[in-house]
């Protein structure tokens, strides 16, 4: 077993280390960063149907704190694992973080998390527009919903970072499991709130979603960021997201346990 | 320090035809067959002791070094290294071992390996006074000088080794196995690494168990050889008793003072080669003292020297015996059917 002490230890030089990797390849990354703007084609989409009348509660300024908000958390919270650990598992090179005595998955997290510094630049300006155009009103005045808010952002990029994991761990049972990530991909676009707000979903659909892990790494942190939720109703499914985070951890662990035993090492 | 007992590891490996309709049909049922990668190997090594790994390529080498550093899980019999089991990558086994893979680089591509270095000293918990240490070591001995703070990517071939073997150094560990570590390095950067191996070993009393299709390698640093086959072990001993047992003949290289006709040479032995200056015969062992005192007083000889046949030509009819020992125990099998 991997001693957790000695991984603290290593944790600031692996977040150092993985900031200058993504640093290395800053134009690259620049450009991936601003590849994921769905949520702006999406804002000029329903303000375009807004213009006409409110949907709902939404109205042009409603939308665009709540597609600049979606933009913002998806910049803070998304995560490539899966398709890392599909490239490693199939080439054999996972073989040389095995050789290390720090858990990939802290090492991939690390490598993850190091580069929100870069995403940051991007996201800064975007709330920086967004406060503009909708204005401060939409944003939550209660700071127990702030502090909901920072929770829910971890509860985010922790069921996308441990689904991911696990979704990259099916590498090592199927030939490859990048397909598989594309079908959560489509399903977490369609149930996420990144293309619809949730709320403007028929009510059977909206009762699914409730019940999928997808809202919870999006569309919860963008309604507490947009006031859309009280602190019960935020708390409540706040539990919630934390309830996925903990199984997509669970199955996580089964399916890197199980996988590794599989695992072939090809190549070298 | 190394204790291998009937080791196997065995793969599921889909077969299908090329074409249209094996694709189709894969699609329904999938044909899979049973790979032997390492069948039942046994062996021990001692500490400090340095061990050449040798074998065909498919033998069963890299699964069985895959094995012993923790990334495979075997399919049965025992591996331990320092009373480690590999497959639970206990952070105490992980300090003590590194595997260097010719073919695979854990140089961070796009950073200078001193990144790398750095990561590692984080990752295995090296204090900074003796990492700086270990750093300026390595960095003397395998002539880093300024290779350390330039990009990976920037890096030749044999420059990116040398920065490898530091990085997977940098922990000090007692046991390498190191992979092909010269497989596509010029002669002299080869030397460079095997006089490194050499020292390491020799200082620190580290264990290491190699393979490499170079026999100068193996015959350089390895006293001891094991050879598998197929995933069986074919020998286990010193390398010149192997070399003797396939090859008992000895080949004397005559320098010649003027040509001399092949008919002269063909009456002290077998001539393996024969040029206006130089002469290769091939003879017994326990005639080669008879064969020297003829051709010594028969023939124009300047200079004289008594070989062992190329390590290569032994190794090649080793392989070329266990295959045919082999085809002839399924032949048998085939008729007993």
């Amino acid at each position: 077993m991997i001693r957790p002490g000695a991984t603290a230890r290593a944790l600031p030089t692996l977040l150092k280390v993985g900031f200058a990797e993504a640093v290395a390849y800053r134009a690259e990354f620049l450009v991936w960063i601003l590849s994921t703007t769905m949520p702006l084609i999406m804002l000029a989409l329903w303000s375009a149907v807004a213009r006409d009348g409110p949907v709902q509660r939404f109205g042009q300024k409603e939308f665009a704190a709540y597609f600049l908000a979606t933009f913002i958390v998806r910049q803070l919270t998304s995560s490539w694992v899966s398709w890392e650990m599909n490239y490693e598992i199939r080439q054999g090179t996972l073989a040389l973080r095995l050789l290390r005595p720090v858990h990939p998955m802290l090492a991939f997290a690390a490598q993850n998390l190091s580069a929100q510094p870069l995403r940051l630049i991007v996201a800064i300006p975007v709330a920086a527009v967004a406060l503009a155009t909708a204005g401060s009103s939409q944003l939550p005045r209660d700071p127990a919903l702030w502090a909901m808010w920072c929770a829910a952002m971890v509860g985010a990029w922790l069921i996308t970072y441990l689904a991911g994991f696990a979704m990259g761990c099916l590498a090592f049972y199927l030939e490859s499991s990048i397909h598989t990530m594309e079908l959560w991909l489509a399903l977490f676009f369609v149930f996420s709130g990144y293309m619809i707000p949730i709320e403007l979903f028929p009510p059977g659909v909206r009762a699914v979603a409730d019940w999928l892990p997808f809202r919870y790494q999006i569309g919860l942190p963008v309604e507490i960021m947009t006031s859309a939720l009280g602190r019960g109703e935020a708390l409540a499914m706040l539990g919630w997201q934390w309830l996925w985070a903990g199984a997509w951890g669970v199955a996580a662990v089964g399916l890197w346990r199980g996988g590794l035993k599989r695992f072939a090492a090809y190549g070298g | 320090m190394i204790e291998v007992g009937d080791l196997r590891k065995f793969y599921e490996v889909h077969r299908r035809e090329p074409g249209m309709k094996a694709a189709v049909r894969s699609l329904f049922r999938r044909a899979t067959t049973t790979v032997k990668a390492v069948d039942g190997v046994t062996f021990d090594v001692a500490p400090g002791e340095r061990v050449g790994f040798l074998g065909p390529n498919g033998a069963g080498k890299t699964t069985t070094l895959k094995v012993l550093s923790g990334l495979l899980h075997p399919s049965g019999g025992e591996a331990r290294v320092d009373g480690h089991v590999p497959r639970r990558r206990e952070t105490e086994f992980l300090k003590k071992i590194t595997l260097v893979m010719g073919q695979k680089q854990q140089l961070l591509w796009d950073l200078p390996p001193a990144e790398t270095l750095e990561l590692n000293r984080a990752v295995f918990d090296v204090p900074r006074a003796l990492f700086r240490e270990r750093v300026s070591e390595l960095s003397e001995l395998l002539e880093l000088g300024g290779l350390l703070t330039k990009p990976t990517r920037q890096l030749s071939l044999g420059e990116r080794m040398k920065c490898e073997l530091a990085a997977a150094l940098i922990h000090g560990p007692k046991v390498l196995f190191l992979d092909e570590p010269t497989i596509g390095l010029d002669v002299s950067m080869q030397a460079t690494i095997r006089t490194f191996i050499r020292h390491y070993n020799e200082r620190n009393g580290a264990t290491i168990l190699l393979t490499s299709h170079y026999m100068d390698d193996v015959a350089a640093l390895c006293p001891r050889v094991v050879v598998i086959d197929k995933g069986t072990l074919s020998y286990d001993g010193r390398l010149d008793e192997l070399v003797r047992r396939v090859r008992p003949e000895k080949r004397l290289v005559l320098h010649l003072e003027r040509p001399v006709e092949r008919a002269d040479l063909a009456s002290l032995g077998n001539v393996v080669s024969l040029g206006p200056a130089e002469a290769v015969l091939q003879v017994h062992q326990d005639a080669v003292s008879a064969t020297v005192t003829r051709a010594l007083s028969s023939l124009p000889v300047t200079d004289l020297t008594v070989e062992n046949a190329p390590l290569e030509e032994v190794m090649s009819e080793l392989f070329s015996r266990s295959r045919a020992a082999r085809e002839a125990e399924s032949a048998a099998a085939a008729e007993a059917r």
